[in-house]
C-alpha cells in the first residue's frame, strides 16, 4: 500500500471520513446513480404457464427512490388479441416500448394480412429492448416479460428478457422487477404444470402479495383505494383481464389465512 | 433531323384514360353498403388469399379494383401513412378524409406524368359515430374523388350494377339482408352467386377499437342462405 501523501491544495488535514474518500475506502460512497432517485421505475411482474395458457399480472406501483410515485400504473397490458407484455424498469421508455410494440403487431398484420407468430412477436420484442441497451446502459433498463397463446404449438409460452435483448424462454413461471425473488420463491413452491386457470390466478395473486410483503416498491393490494393488481389469463379464445371484485375476494382470502398464522 | 410529332393534350389525356378504364373494366365489380350497424364490402373474388378488401385503421377499411399490384401497393402506403400518424399524433386523428386526398394526389400524378396511368378504382370506407357521419369516398384513376352516401359501386361492370342497386337498395337493414341484395345485384339477372366466389369485409359500430371484420366463407353462406 503506497503512503498516503497529498498536495498542499488538497490535503485532507484532520479530517479522517475525508481522508478515507480521498483514499477511496470510505464506506459512504458518493452515489451519482441517476436513476435511483429521480425517474418513475415500475416493480414487480409475473407470469406463468397453466393447462390451457398463461397467468400474467403485475403490482400497480411506480416509485422514484423512497418515493411512491403512481399507485395505478398498469404494467401489465394487452400487445395483441393472444398476447401480452409486462414491464419492470424506467417507467417513461417502457411505456413507449410497449406503444410501439402494439403498433409493430397491428402494424405487421395489416400489411401482411395475418398475424405473427408467438416466436416472431417475442423475437421482435428482443429488437426493442436491445435497442434500449445505450439508454439502459445510462440506468433506464427496461426489462419485460411477454408471454401469449401459440396457435402452431397450442400452448401457452412465455418469455424473459435481459437488458441487451438477450431472450430466454421459460417453462414454467417467470418474475421481473425488484420483487422478483420473492415472487418466484412463492411460485416456485406451489406451482405444477396442471394448475386450472383460477388456481393459477390465485398463485400469481399470491407471488404478489408476498413480493409487496417484502419489497417496499412493490405495492399491495390497496383496498382503500380500490387499487389491485392487473391479472389477465391468456387462452386460445384471447385475453381476458381478471375483474378487480375477484381480485378483491382473492386478497380477502389471503388476507383471512395469513392473519391465523 | 426527325421532328418529335405533335399529340394535342385532349387526344393525350383521353388515350390514357381509356386505357385506365378498359384495365379497371376487365376486372369484377364490388360494392360498398350502408346497413343497419356499419358499412358492408361485397365483392366477386374467386381467390381466397388474394384480397380486395382490407383494414387500414381502427374505423377505416380499404377496397380496390383492377389491378392487384397496382391497389395492394396503394393499400400498403395506406396503412404506413395511419399508422405513421397514429403513432405521431393520436388514433383519433387518423381519417379517411386525409387518406382520400393523399391517394387522390398519387393517382392524379401518375395519370399525368407516369409512363401509364394506374389501371385502379379505390374505396376508402369510414364508419363514425353514428350513420351521418360514416364516410365513402371513391377515387378514380384520375383521381378525381366522389364523396358517396348509402351505397358506392366500383371497377368492371358498375354503370348496369349501380341501376340494379338503385331500385333496391333500402337503408338500415340487417346485414345479411344488405349481402343478399349485394349478391344478387352483383350476380345480375343471367347469372348466381355462391359463397365461394365472395370476398366480404364490413366496417362494424361493435364498440371496440378495430371496427374491421372479415366474413369468412361458413359465415358468409349462412348470411346469403
Amino acid at each position: 500500500m503506497s503512503m498516503p501523501i497529498f498536495a498542499a491544495g488538497s490535503d485532507p488535514g484532520a479530517n479522517f471520513g475525508e481522508l478515507l474518500k480521498r483514499v477511496g475506502m470510505s464506506p459512504f460512497t458518493d452515489r451519482s446513480d441517476a436513476n435511483d432517485l429521480t425517474i418513475p421505475h415500475a416493480t414487480t411482474c409475473v407470469a406463468m404457464r397453466f393447462a390451457g395458457g398463461v397467468v400474467m399480472a403485475g403490482d400497480r406501483r411506480a416509485t422514484s427512490g423512497n418515493l411512491i410515485s403512481h399507485r395505478s400504473m398498469e404494467k401489465v397490458v394487452q400487445a395483441d388479441e393472444l398476447s401480452g407484455v409486462a414491464i419492470a424498469g424506467a417507467a417513461g421508455a417502457a411505456m413507449e416500448m410497449i406503444k410501439l410494440f402494439q403498433l409493430q403487431l397491428e402494424h405487421y398484420e395489416k400489411v401482411e394480412g395475418q398475424t405473427l407468430s408467438l416466436e416472431g412477436k417475442a423475437n421482435q420484442l428482443s429488437m426493442f429492448v436491445r435497442s434500449n441497451l445505450p439508454a439502459a446502459m445510462q440506468g433506464l433498463a427496461v426489462v419485460p416479460i411477454f408471454a401469449g397463446f401459440d396457435l402452431l404449438s397450442n400452448s401457452g409460452r412465455l418469455w424473459d428478457y435481459d437488458v441487451t435483448g438477450g431472450r430466454y424462454e421459460e417453462k414454467d413461471f417467470v418474475a421481473t422487477g425488484s420483487g422478483m425473488l420473492h415472487a418466484s420463491t412463492v411460485m416456485r413452491v406451489s406451482w405444477r404444470r396442471e394448475l386450472s386457470a383460477t388456481d393459477a390466478i390465485k398463485l400469481c395473486a399470491r407471488a404478489l402479495w408476498e413480493a409487496a410483503d417484502a419489497d417496499s416498491a412493490t405495492g399491495g393490494p390497496d383496498s382503500l383505494r380500490g387499487i389491485y393488481p392487473v391479472v389477465a389469463s391468456i387462452t386460445k379464445d384471447g385475453w381476458v383481464a381478471v375483474s378487480d371484485s375477484t381480485l378483491a375476494d382473492i386478497y380477502k382470502e389471503i388476507t383471512n389465512e395469513v392473519g391465523l398464522r | 433531323m426527325s421532328m418529335p410529332y405533335y399529340v394535342p393534350p385532349e387526344q393525350f389525356m383521353k388515350d390514357r384514360a381509356d386505357y385506365a378504364r378498359k384495365g379497371i373494366a376487365r376486372g369484377r365489380t364490388l360494392v360498398a353498403l350502408q346497413y343497419k350497424d356499419g358499412i358492408a364490402i361485397i365483392s366477386e373474388n374467386p381467390s381466397t388469399t388474394l384480397h380486395k378488401i382490407s383494414e387500414i385503421y381502427d374505423r377505416i377499411a380499404f377496397a380496390g379494383v383492377g389491378k392487384y399490384n397496382e391497389f395492394d401497393q396503394l393499400r400498403v402506403a395506406g396503412v404506413r401513412a395511419a399508422d405513421l400518424k397514429g403513432y405521431q399524433f393520436s388514433r383519433q386523428d387518423v381519417d379517411a378524409r386525409s387518406l382520400t386526398n393523399q391517394y387522390a394526389q398519387i393517382l392524379s400524378q401518375m395519370f399525368s406524368e407516369a409512363p401509364k396511368p394506374m389501371e385502379v378504382e379505390l374505396l376508402v370506407a369510414e364508419i363514425g359515430v353514428d350513420k351521418a357521419s360514416d364516410r365513402l369516398f371513391h377515387v378514380l384513376y384520375d383521381g378525381t374523388v366522389l364523396d358517396e352516401h348509402d351505397y358506392c359501386v366500383l371497377g368492371g361492370d358498375s354503370e348496369s350494377v349501380v341501376v340494379r342497386l338503385k331500385s333496391a337498395f333500402k337503408p338500415d337493414t340487417a346485414l345479411n339482408d344488405v349481402v343478399k341484395l349485394a349478391t344478387s345485384v352483383l350476380a345480375g339477372p343471367d347469372r348466381k352467386l355462391s359463397h365461394e366466389d365472395l370476398e366480404v369485409a364490413v366496417l362494424e359500430r361493435n364498440g371496440r377499437r378495430r371496427c374491421f371484420r372479415r366474413i369468412e366463407d361458413l359465415e358468409i353462406q349462412s348470411l346469403i342462405g
